[in-house]
């Protein structure tokens, strides 16, 4: 791998990702919705997009700044269901997005749940 | 008279633009900070990749590394400072999604380690996996009528 490729590989994950979080960021200056709502919304349109086969190709240009979103999150699924049902049919629709998310999911309950246990909430400025 | 129409316009013009201004801060601060997490991503995956690892395995390892980055930035209470500057920059990653985990758990660990750190973990990390998991089986039964 040379130099330049790894250059220009930064310079998009960059602009993509800050693209999308800017997407998102309109919508919750906008419309006022919750974080927590755009959240939801970002990883049904990437379920959309990844079965629409849009944002695979975002991701072969983008890498990290396509994948790293929780949109990517969604696209993850929409892949697994896609290979599952193409493997076993009608059951793979109820297999794949999961098996595919796998590691995103239990890394995010494993580590999440770890680090709640081991750290301690801010106090509130009290002495 | 005159002076007080300028006064009036000032008014005006400063009710306009504040907001606006402080829009467009928001939108530079999102684009910035969800760019950085971004590239640290990208970072972590051409290291797994020169590694030996294959595009679909590194990608797997590096959404696992920004989770714990993410969990662990919240931990030691620093991700929702990132918060408070990036908004959605730091919220639409998926070290936002691990902070929407870990931040509330943290919060209600008093309410003990069941109904407290254990379901409150989900607050905002459920309903994504909810929708995201229900839309993508509707979409692969879509998928399987199709083909």
């Amino acid at each position: 791998m040379n130099d330049e490729v790894d250059k220009l590989d930064y310079i998009r994950a960059f602009i993509v990702g800050g693209c999308i979080c800017v997407i998102g960021q309109i919508l919750i200056d906008l419309t006022k919705i919750t974080p927590a709502r755009i959240m939801v919304i970002f990883v049904v349109a990437g379920v959309v997009l990844g079965m629409l086969g849009i944002y695979p190709v975002l991701v072969n240009w983008a890498g990290a700044g396509a994948t790293v979103p929780i949109i990517g999150f969604g696209n993850v699924l929409a892949k697994g269901v896609i290979e599952d049902v193409e493997k076993k049919g009608l059951m793979g629709a109820f297999s794949g997005g999961v098996r595919a998310g796998a590691v995103g999911i239990s890394a995010a309950v494993f580590f999440g749940y770890i680090m709640a246990i081991v750290s301690k909430p801010k106090t509130k400025s009290k002495s | 008279m005159e002076e007080k129409r300028t006064k009036q316009e000032y008014k005006q013009w400063s009710q306009e633009t504040a907001p606006r201004t402080k829009k467009a801060r928001n939108l530079i601060l999102a684009f910035l900070v969800g760019g950085v997490i971004c590239s640290i991503g990208q970072i972590i995956l051409n290291l797994l990749i020169v590694a030996g690892m294959t595009k679909d395995d590194a990608s797997s390892v590096t959404t696992l590394c920004m989770i714990f980055l993410g969990a662990f930035l919240t931990g030691i209470n620093v991700y929702d400072n990132i918060g408070k500057a990036g908004g959605a920059g730091a919220a639409i990653p998926v070290t936002g999604f691990a902070n929407s985990i870990v931040s509330p758990a943290m919060e209600y660990k008093k309410e003990g380690y069941v109904m407290g750190v254990g379901a409150k973990m989900f607050l905002i990390a459920g309903p994504v996996l909810v929708y995201g998991i229900v839309t993508s089986i509707i979409a692969g039964i879509i998928y399987y009528l199709l083909t």
